[in-house]
């Protein structure tokens, strides 16, 4: 395997963690912050006490974790892979979400959202086709 | 009014947070070996790294902002609304970084842009 083969193959086998902790921590805020409740007193005590009820609620600290996770393999994939490979190849992460909740959750996913997820797979697929670094 | 100054914030925060994160990890070197031993000097090298945490600084303002939108506005809006930073990820790598983006690399970004406004509108 030539270097530039394995550097792509490298660099497709940490798109997958990118992929799946970006999609699990940002789902995960969602429904943390949704108990926490709407931004409605913007005073310093009432922005406080949000501070404090987002920091102690469980799935908050579950997408905060899952989104560590997700820079760590990004830093790493970083240190070789160009920014404008990593960036649009991980958006694969809307067609993953779309396909569990469509397959796993049983929801209903309309025609506009998988023309969406069409056009983003295009994407991706024609994103990967370009060496993951130009610095060769 | 808000909600832009929100989105805004997200989408600027993530692309300059990205970019110099990337620029700090180019600096570092191209990791070799995933044994623990060497992702945690990686790591290790990365935290000592002034441009590391700029970039982790602009990320942290990008995820704050992004908390206080998903108080009033759905993951469903949220995070598909955020596609813009493609095009401004895009713009920030090729003069910041000096990537060099051919146009089949830019065909695929702006697809992939086009793709999340569309799931986005389906919201």
């Amino acid at each position: 395997m030539t270097s530039a083969t394995s550097l792509q193959w490298k660099t497709y086998a940490l798109l997958a963690p990118i992929v799946l902790f970006a999609s699990t921590g940002n789902v995960l805020l969602g429904k943390g912050m949704k108990q926490v409740g709407e931004v409605q007193d913007w005073s310093p005590s009432g922005l406080g006490g949000l501070f404090v009820k987002t920091f102690i609620n469980g799935w908050v600290w579950l997408g905060i974790g899952s989104l560590l996770l997700f820079l760590v393999s990004f830093m790493v994939v970083l240190s070789w892979a160009d920014y404008s490979f990593v960036m649009p190849a991980s958006a694969a992460s809307y067609a993953v979400a779309t396909l569990m909740s469509h397959w796993l959750l049983g929801e209903l996913v309309t025609t506009l959202r998988w023309v969406g997820v069409a056009f983003i797979c295009l994407g991706v697929a024609l994103v990967t086709r370009t060496p993951s670094s130009s610095r060769g | 009014m808000r909600t832009a100054l929100c989105l805004s914030l997200v989408v600027l925060g993530t692309t300059g947070g990205e970019v110099t994160v990337t620029h700090a990890m180019k600096k570092i070197g191209e990791v070799r070996s995933f044994a623990v031993r060497s992702l945690l000097s990686f790591l290790r090298r990365a935290l000592r790294e002034g441009w590391f945490w700029a970039g982790i600084g602009l990320l942290a303002l990008s995820f704050f902002s992004l908390l206080a939108l998903l108080s009033w506005k759905d993951v469903s809006f949220v995070i598909p609304a955020t596609a813009a930073s493609y095009v401004t990820g895009a713009v920030g790598a090729r003069l910041l970084l000096g990537e060099r983006l051919t146009p089949l690399r830019w065909a695929g970004i702006l697809l992939v842009t086009l793709g999340v406004a569309l799931v986005s509108l389906s919201g």
